[in-house]
């Protein structure tokens, strides 16, 4: 008989960014871990779709909704809603984010305002509405997504470090304001992972860079959402604050 | 319930969740007036009313919830009166 994992079993756990890549892998091993899973993305109706493809293939309650999180009003009205329709969140996963590579040189105020709103704005505007729904039952873990990127920094890439940079700190801040909430904010920092994210870069990069990794292959949404289900799961209780490479051993 | 009714029940809240002393004047508290209504105490306090009302507040209500009369008037305007 197939062991099956419920650890998650009756946790409400919300995904940004929950329709593709990194996001949807989450959402899917979440879902297959018992979680009712709460997909959201800018596009409405893939959320919706997304949801009701999860909840097919692994049995349990899902929602879909479609907000940007980098409306901070869109976001508050939206875990209302989600509270409301759910009665709880136990486990928010800050995925949603943007990248867009430029040289030094060649960044506009409008790249650095694109990735700021959404991967900085974004994520502390989630962080802050689900950890409000947390604190009444004075319980939750929370990850948001950071990068190796803006751990060790990467050319072509300032804006988009500097701002996953951010998304770290984040995390060491809030774990320090919701601890004694009983809320746990953890970030993941993905190295090179095989998504729709990383198409745009040229084959040579990609085989350089998995040269340069340890284990010698590029990582898969699946390796990331893993390491995302332990640090929502009481399997991490005692880890808070803390930024979780999952990269291979890439070193940039 | 009578707005009274919602004024005594705001003040047992601040007492429990701000942990009072008995002779604490609670109506004419203010944000920071005392150690215990910091910004932690303030954001439990949050919790506190929106569990205990049946109410969720926007950050604006958050952050401009500046003293004890604030948040009474804020929870009749609500609908929170009767």
């Amino acid at each position: 008989m197939t062991e099956v994992d419920s650890s998650l079993t009756g946790r409400v756990v919300v995904v940004t960014g929950g329709t593709r890549g990194i996001g949807r892998a989450t959402a899917d091993l979440l879902a297959s871990s018992g979680a009712t899973v709460v997909v959201t993305g800018r596009d409405e109706g893939a959320a919706v779709k997304a949801a009701a493809e999860i909840a097919e293939a692994h049995a349990v309650p899902t929602m879909g909704t479609g907000f940007d999180v980098a409306d901070f009003a869109a976001v508050s009205e939206a875990f209302k809603t989600i509270a409301k329709e759910q009665g709880r969140i136990d486990g928010l996963v800050a995925n949603a984010g943007v990248l867009e590579d430029a040289l030094v040189g060649m960044i506009t105020p409008e790249l650095v305002e694109r990735m700021l709103s959404t991967n900085v704005a974004g994520t502390i505007a989630t962080v802050q509405a689900a950890g409000r729904v947390m604190m009444r039952k004075r319980s939750g873990s929370i990850v948001v997504l950071a990068s190796i990127v803006g751990e060790h920094g990467s050319a072509g890439q300032t804006a988009y470090a500097a701002s996953k940079a951010a998304v770290a700190t984040v995390a060491r801040s809030a774990a320090k304001e919701l601890g004694p909430r009983g809320i746990r904010v953890n970030a993941v920092a993905p190295g090179l992972i095989d998504t729709a994210m990383i198409a745009h870069l040229p084959q040579e990069l990609i085989e350089d860079r998995v040269a340069h990794t340890s284990l010698r292959r590029l990582g898969t949404p699946a390796d990331v959402a893993k390491a995302i289900r332990f640090l929502i799961s009481d399997e991490s209780a005692f880890i808070t604050g803390q930024v979780l490479g999952v990269d291979g051993g890439l070193v940039l | 319930m009578t707005v009274t009714a919602v004024n005594d029940r705001l003040k047992n809240l601040f007492v429990e969740v701000l942990e009072l002393p008995e002779d604490v004047d609670v109506e004419s508290l203010k944000y920071r007036d005392i150690s215990q209504w910091d910004s932690l105490g303030h954001m439990s306090l949050v919790a506190a009313i929106e569990d205990e009302f049946g109410v969720q507040l926007d950050t604006e209500q958050v952050i401009g919830m500046s003293s004890f009369k604030v948040a009474l008037d804020m929870l009749k305007d609500m609908g929170v009166n009767d």
